[in-house]
This record gives C-alpha cells, structure tokens and sequence, in this order.
C-alpha cells in the first residue's frame, strides 16, 4: 500500500494543472458573461445583459447558424471521402494495407498553418488552380470565387479533417470479425446488403466519433476563415476572437463562448449516449 | 422439409471433382475427389494442416479451387458467389451477429432471400424450438453461454434448408460434457431434418460417434473414405490405423502363408515379402480362461504396465526384441510377469505403409 502523503504527492501536479489552466479560466470565463463593459472598463455587476444582446442580434444569429452550416458541411464532406477510404484501406488494401494508412496519417504531422497557406497558393487569383483552368482554356481570367468564401474554408477544412474523421472508422472497421460477413455472406446476403445490414451499423460508433471529430473542430475554428475565407465566410469563433482582441468586449464574448461550449458538451454527452447504443461486445 | 423438392436418400448430393488449393506456394489439397450422398453425415477427420477446413472453405465458397470442379444436384456450385449457394455454415466460433437479437439473427438468412414476411415469424419459431432455445429468442446472442450461441447458430443455418449442412468444428470450444450432449443432440437433429451434414473436426471419437462416414484427410489428400465401422475395422493403411483408434503395427515378412512379426506368427493370405499388419489392442486377449477361436495365433510377453479403465484394462506388454503390444482386455484385477495371450489371426488386418 502506498502512504497517503506518496499519493498526494504523484496527484498533485495533474490536480495543480486542471485547476490552474482548465477550472480557472473556465470560472473566469463563466463570471465575465456576467459582467458588464462601460467605456473600456469592465463592471463587476451580475446581470444576463450579454446573453439577451447575443440572442437578440440578428448578426450574430446569421454569424452562428453559417458556422453550423459550414461545419455540417465539413463533416459529411469528411464522412464521404473517409468513410470509403477506410472501408478500402480495411477490407482491399491487401497487401498495401499498412503503407496506405501511412501516406494517410503523413498529413496529421504538417503544421495546420502550413496546410492553410497551401490552399491559399492554390485557390487564389495566381494560384495553381487558376493557372491550369486558364492553360487548358477552360476559363479566360482567373476565378476570384475559388478563395475568400465560405467554398474555399469548407475545402480547406475537410482536407484537415478528413484524415480525424478516417481514424476512428477505420479502427472500429478493423474490429469487426472477419467470420461475421463470411456468415453474411453464407446466409445469403450479397455484398450490398451485407454492407448496410453488418458492416455500417458495427462501424457506427467510429462513424459517430469521427462526425463528432469534425463537427467539434470546425464549430470551433477560426484560422480557416482567417486565411481562406474572408468577411463572407466569418464563423462565430472569429467573433468572439474579435471581441476578446480589438473590441475589448470581453463579457459579450465570455457569453457566447459560454454558449458555444454548453452547445459542445451536449453535443458530445448526445454523441457518447449514441456511440454507447451501438457498441456490441 | 418437403420431401418432393429433396431427391431420395442415396443418391449423391455433391461431388468435389478433382479439386485442388494453392495458398502461394503451398498445396493445402491436392487433386482430391470426394462424393456426399443425400442425407448423410460425412464427416472431415484430419491434422490440422490436413486440408479439411479448406475443403469445407471451398464447399461453402469462401475459397475459390485452383483447379477441379465441384457439383451440387447436377449443377456447377465452384463457379457460384457464397451468397448464391444452397449451402449454410456453422461456424467454429458461431459468429453470430452481435448487434441483432437472436430472432434477427435466425431471420437473417429468410430476409437475405426475400422470404414473405408471413413466412418468416413462424420457421424462425420453428427453427428456435428445434434447438430448444425459444425463450431466448429476444436475448442478445453476446449474453448467451457458448452452448447457447451454439444452438443458435445451428437454428440460424437450418432454418433456410439448406441442401447442404457445413459444420466447422462446431463443438472444438466447448467443454467436455456439454461437447457429448451436444453430440447426442446433432446426431438426432441430423436424423430429424434429413438435411446432409458434413462436418469437420480433428477428434476421432466424435467422428466415430457421430458419421454415417469418415473421409480421412492426410496432407491435402484423401487417406480413406468409408463407414465408421469400416474404416476402425479395415484401416487401408497404417496413418489410419493409428488415428482412428488405437492400434498395433506389426511389422514383418511373410513367407508361405505364415507371417512372421517379431515374436509373432501367425497364418496370412499375403504373398511373400515384407508386410504391415494392424491388430487392435481389444483383438488380444489372456490366453487362460478364453474361449480360443479357431485361428488363435498365441504368443507369450511380460507384463510392463497396467493402466485400469473401469470395465477394460489397457495392457502393455514387452514381447522381447524391443516389441511392444498394447492389449486391451476385461477388467480382472492386477496381473504381472509372463503370461501367454491369443488373437484371432484374422484380426490382424494388412495395411500399406503411409507415404
């Protein structure tokens, strides 16, 4: 047995470390939604002010239900390019099996930053993919819509995410025994039906922690509309980054990260639940 | 089972035609033919390495043959998709659908084939009854015991009538008592349904006790094929003596009609030359006391061992010259030193040596 002093002693740092960088901030957090601003200085009287503003302008609704849009967007874009990706990689890679999840891991290791800045290289009015359009003659001037709009953060967003969403598919698919759909098969069930019948719904929690990966991130991005997106494509981090920076408007935007973050966890309380309801074993 | 869409019993059911597998370099079987009569209960005995599941493999068509053909009621079955054959499998670890209920997994076949939904309720009730299990039918097969999922299983593949049973070592994972009841329980299911079984397994007892025939794989070839009873009492060639059974090999000459093993000898129908006999432990008996049949061969050995097994002794005896024989005789308390035993001569069987 160990003595209580050694187990205080191995718990304390963790425990110093959530209070300090995670229970902290979020109080503080939670208390400036409360609070007030009057002429650059922030009043610490408790009242729902910030709340009813955020709730009542139509700007910030119009703010809120794009960056929903854009992440419903990334995450069944994510879910159709990884899903039969992993679906390949698990049931006919054969032999190239293991390289494959390699090349598809590889990008996981290059800076988000960096990823961000290529799509600009290639979507932009000089970029690549302009310049090849104009070589084959497909267009005369260069496309200006290719960057700076809500397209070009759901492309770029979903080359990120993609490879978040593929990982957990492709484990649960991993998982499932060979022997079910040999007996799929042998029942009578031809490869179609054996698809929707054993392999979708025992893939179903990686599916669910994979859309939950994407949908999770983009809600809460703002380096993509930074860089690709433009005023047209805002999303609701980038203004709460803005209040916190230039506006100096922290209780407004305490509120809506307050908001963001209840809509989160119960986003992921309802995902876990789901994921629980289809785990087998 | 209507008996008008099933041809009379007898007739052959499926013939593996020369059949042949290669995983890369490796030849898991080779060149082997085989029939299955309808109805009967075939059973693949063999090593493991012997080839035996990859027939069955081959049979259900999860494997494609590198050569040879197989033919199920006058029609091609190699060329066809699993999906698409008359056949169903039990499967060594049951692999039953964990995320559907035991009603769902028994229907899962009815629905795969666009069975009228009328239909299915009552065969998949059927199905359960037969099995014994009908109070489970809304459990989830991850709850139930590996008797249970066993049972199944079994109703999942009977329950589309299959032309065809394959049963993959289906009893390996359980334990030994339940492993004979389910023995007991095949064997009359097998008799009630009237649907061909082959099974596969590597225990000769349970191969024995369960098949109308024994199709001995050795190698990816075929070493016998022939009734139980046939193949224990007239083993073709020593690797089938010694695995079916425990057996003597006694090797020898035989010179105008005597046969001349160690320290026996004993009247053969062999030409001259080197020869290779069979005797079964339970063919020699204590001379003393014993009814002596007309072609008593006798011989005198020690007594090296006794080993006691309730009604029967095994007994191990040294003949001199580094010759062992095991008898096995009547239990009749303990013996020692020499004694003389008797076998009838025809009780030891020629068989050819093993490539």
């Amino acid at each position: 047995m160990y003595s209580r002093l050694y187990k205080l002693a191995i718990s304390l740092p963790p425990l110093a470390w959530v209070i300090l960088f995670l229970l902290v901030p979020y109080a503080l957090m939670f208390a400036h939604s409360f609070w007030l601003t009057q002429d650059g200085v922030i009043l610490h009287s408790w009242n729902l002010h910030q709340y009813a503003e955020f709730f009542s302008n139509p700007l910030y609704a119009a703010v809120f239900f794009r960056t929903l849009r854009i992440a419903a967007s990334v995450t069944l874009l994510c879910l159709l390019l990884g899903y039969p990706l992993a679906y390949f990689l698990s049931f006919h890679a054969g032999p190239r099996k293991e390289l494959l999840y390699q090349l598809v891991i590889v990008p996981l290791w290059v800076s988000y930053l960096v990823r961000g800045y290529a799509w600009k290289t290639i979507l932009g009015t000089d970029g690549v993919l302009n310049g090849a359009l104009q070589y084959l003659h497909i267009t005369h001037e260069p496309v200006s819509a290719l960057l700076y709009s809500p397209f070009s953060v759901v492309l770029m967003l979903t080359h990120i995410y993609t490879p978040f969403v593929f990982l957990p598919i492709y484990a649960s698919l991993e998982h499932i025994p060979r022997p079910l759909l040999e007996a799929s098969h042998d029942l009578g069930a031809n490869p179609r039906s054996t698809f929707f019948r054993v392999i979708l719904p025992l893939s179903m929690p990686g599916l669910l922690a994979g859309a939950t990966f994407a949908f999770v991130l983009t809600l809460g991005d703002f380096l993509a509309p930074l860089l690709v997106g433009g005023s047209s494509s805002t999303m609701i981090a980038n203004v709460v980054q803005s209040l916190f920076g230039a506006a100096y408007d922290w209780p407004l935007g305490a509120a809506i990260s307050v908001f963001i973050l209840v809509i989160t966890v119960g986003l992921l309380f309802f995902t876990e639940r789901l994921e629980k309801r289809w785990t087998f074993q | 089972m209507s008996a008008a869409a099933s041809p009379s019993p007898g007739t052959t059911l499926l013939e593996v035609r020369a059949v042949s597998k290669r995983f890369g370099e490796k030849e898991v079987l080779k060149t082997l033919s085989l029939d299955i009569a309808q109805g009967e209960f075939l059973t693949l005995l063999g090593e493991s390495g012997s080839g035996k599941t990859t027939l069955l493999r081959l049979i259900a068509g999860f494997e494609a043959p590198t050569s040879g053909e197989i033919w199920m009621s006058g029609s091609r079955l190699d060329t066809l998709p699993p999906y698409k054959r008359r056949v169903n499998t039990v499967f060594q670890h049951y692999a039953l659908f964990p995320h559907l209920s035991v009603r769902e997994n028994i229907a899962y076949g009815l629905r795969a084939n666009n069975t009228p939904k009328s239909e299915i309720a009552p065969r998949v009730e059927q199905a359960i009854a037969m099995v014994r299990m009908s109070e489970y039918l809304n459990a989830k097969p991850t709850k139930l015991s590996g008797g249970q999922q066993q049972r199944i299983a079994l109703a999942r593949a009977l329950v589309n009538r299959p032309q065809l049973l394959l049963l993959d070592e289906p009893l390996s994972a359980l334990d030994a008592n339940l492993r004979k009841e389910m023995q007991a329980e095949l064997k009359s299911l097998q008799r009630e349904v009237g649907i061909t079984f082959l099974f596969v397994t590597h225990d000769q007892e349970e191969a024995m006790a369960l098949s109308d025939r024994i199709a001995l794989l050795k190698d990816g070839g075929l070493e016998q094929i022939a009734s139980s009873r046939e193949i224990y009492a007239r083993p073709a060639t020593a690797y089938t003596a010694q695995f079916i059974g425990q057996t003597n090999l006694l090797r020898g000459v035989a010179r105008s009609g005597i046969a001349d093993c160690g320290a026996l000898h004993f009247p053969t129908g062999a030409p001259d030359g080197p020869v290779l006999f069979s005797l079964r432990p339970e063919s020699i008996s204590l001379a003393a006391g014993a009814p002596q049949p007309p072609d008593a061969a006798k011989f005198r050995a020690t007594i090296r061992q006794q080993f006691f097994g309730g009604s029967t002794e095994l007994l191990e005896l040294s003949c001199g010259n580094n010759q062992i024989l095991r008898a096995r005789i009547d239990a009749r308390g303990p013996l020692s030193g020499e004694n003389d035993f008797v076998f009838p001569a025809s009780a030891a069987i020629p068989v050819k040596e093993s490539s």
